[in-house]
């Protein structure tokens, strides 16, 4: 992954939600407030694709979403990153036997690191986006 | 000039949740007209949920929504027992409702953190968030999850209480307690916050009642509907406290319910917990069979009723499940708030339903008609922020 040791210093995130229950959204936004503040780390969530590293997928994608999903993915500048978090991202978890979900996330885009839970604490996300940091060489 | 394109903003903004589409028509700086179209997020649930077993069932409806993880479970089990005839221990009761009203307390200081943010209050989202974690953490030490608990099960409930950890929860909730009375008493005492949110986006008493609003959007129009009281379930017919309601109908007046309720919650979990103490006996009967038939509950989620129906052909999984969410009747009220109210304002007007923002995108049209100009929800976000830097300005106070 030679290319990607220029976002090792600062990551910025953004978040994309596929059709989730939520839970791993507010998860994730509690990993930025005081207590966990992933911000010491440099790690930014911003607010338009167009500025970021790393997306984090939550959500077991549903049909109306997906088509909104591979556009965010594809305006998103190279380097590109993609972590899934939930069990919904990463299998369509309790929601798999719906008529209107065509996830898993990763049938449709290349997702790097997954961060299993339902939903995932803080800690978890956390330790996902270091190990993937980690692994970037 | 009245062109209509859509266009789809973020569509994934960090703070938007639920899948929600509103379509703003603008004349200059007002608004007058707005269009909501909803189905972002549709995950087929009612259906999935007539493949599941009564018991699976629970599972899947706390998925439904994070935030409200434990009313879908609270109203279904209500549904399932009213269907069977089952009446629950009374323990079980006392612990549905400790962790119903925890749930409301995280929920609506949630709420109160990304209100803040939306006026551009970031300190105050910082700050009511970190109050907000000693909750996930009471959470914690009762259910064993920051998030979905899975403490309900038709017939009671999964984990019981034990005497020894009281003293440590009650520790916990005053502890709560005394940061949540210092964020009330900042923030109603905000005079930054009075002059923005006062006399914006108003609810009438009537409107609240034809639109069917429900929960703390009806409460702050002066419509005192609690299902808690109306039609007692779980222990809350059992503790003392009262409905909080306000008369103005504006954004003010639903922080100051939603503030105010959060110290209902916690007597009545204090409450509660008294009562954990002195009554002995079982968390659960023995479900064995669900007769055919119908059945419907409801609880009072952060939000508002939240209501199950049940049919049941007498096989051990539902033949329908329906279910009715409080966002789903509070969000139309928007049609008479927003209107006739400044762009800026509409951000703020819109989140004080406390639409249940459940995760997808939120797509924001705004159509000026005179330029065919369009906006976005980030141009939105920073209109409302502006307008709060100019009203600080105006009152003298430099901002941070
Ligand atoms: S993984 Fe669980 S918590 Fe996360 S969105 Fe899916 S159901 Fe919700």
């Amino acid at each position: 992954m030679g290319k990607f040791w220029a976002l090792k210093k600062s990551i910025w995130v953004f978040h994309m939600c596929t059709g989730s229950c939520n839970n791993c959204d507010i998860e994730i936004l509690d990993c930025l407030t005081p207590k966990f503040d992933l911000e010491r780390f440099g790690i930014l969530l911003v607010g338009s694709i167009r500025h970021a590293d790393v997306i984090l997928v939550t959500g077991a994608v549903t049909r109306k979403c997906l088509p909104r999903m591979k556009l965010t993915w594809e305006q998103m500048p190279q380097p590109k990153l993609v972590v899934g978090i939930g069990s919904c991202a990463l299998s369509t978890g309790i929601f798999s036997p719906g008529y209107n979900i065509v996830g898993p996330v990763d049938k449709h885009i290349p997702v790097h690191a997954y961060v299993p839970g339902c939903p995932p604490k803080p800690e978890a996300i956390i330790d996902g986006v270091v190990k993937l940091v980690g692994s970037l060489g | 000039m009245n062109q209509k394109t859509i266009i789809p903003v973020g569509p994934f903004h960090p703070l938007q949740e639920e899948p929600e589409f509103f379509e703003l028509e603008v004349e200059g700086e007002k608004v007058i007209d707005i269009t909501v179209n909803i189905g972002y997020n549709h995950r087929s649930i009612e259906k999935i949920a007539e493949s599941k077993t009564f018991d699976q069932m629970v599972f899947l409806v706390e998925r439904i929504c994070g935030i409200c993880s434990t009313s879908h479970p609270i109203a279904n089990c209500n549904a399932v027992e009213d269907l069977a005839g089952i009446e629950i221990p009374e323990r079980a009761k006392y612990i549905r409702s400790i962790v119903g009203e925890l749930e409301r307390l995280h929920s609506h200081l949630l709420w109160a953190g990304l209100a803040g943010h939306f006026i551009g209050y970031n300190t105050l989202w910082m700050w009511v968030w970190k109050y907000r974690e000693p909750i996930l953490d009471l959470f914690e030490a009762v259910t064993g999850n920051r998030n979905h608990y899975a403490m309900m099960k038709p017939g009671g409930v999964r984990q019981d209480i034990e005497e020894g950890a009281i003293p440590a929860l009650s520790k916990g909730l005053d502890e709560a307690e005394k940061k949540i009375e210092m964020v009330t008493k900042a923030a109603l005492d905000d005079p930054v916050l009075a002059a923005r949110l006062k006399g914006v986006g108003i609810l009438s008493k009537e409107e609240a009642i034809d639109y069917c609003a429900v929960g703390p959007t009806a409460r702050a129009s002066g419509v005192d509907i609690d299902v808690r009281k109306d039609e007692p379930y779980a222990a809350y017919g059992l503790v003392d406290w009262k409905i909080i309601t306000q008369e103005d109908g504006d954004v003010f007046a639903k922080v100051v319910v939603r503030l105010l309720e959060c110290f209902e919650s916690i007597k009545i979990i204090r409450q509660c917990l008294q009562k954990l103490k002195t009554t002995k006996g079982d968390i659960a009967v023995q479900v064995k069979e669900i007769p055919p038939g119908e059945g419907i509950g409801h609880h009072e989620a952060p939000r508002g009723e939240t209501f199950h129906y049940i049919r049941s052909d007498g096989s051990n999984m539902p033949v329908r499940l329906k279910v009715r969410a409080p966002t789903y009747v509070n969000l139309p009220t928007c049609k008479v708030t927003v209107p006739g109210e400044s762009v800026a304002d509409a951000t703020i007007i819109l989140a004080a339903i406390d639409p249940c923002y459940c995760c997808t995108e939120r797509l924001v049209k705004v159509i000026d008609r005179e330029r065919g100009r369009k906006w976005k929800w980030e141009d939105l976000l920073r209109l409302s922020r502006k307008k709060t830097e100019r009203i600080k300005k105006r009152m003298g106070i430099s901002h941070e």
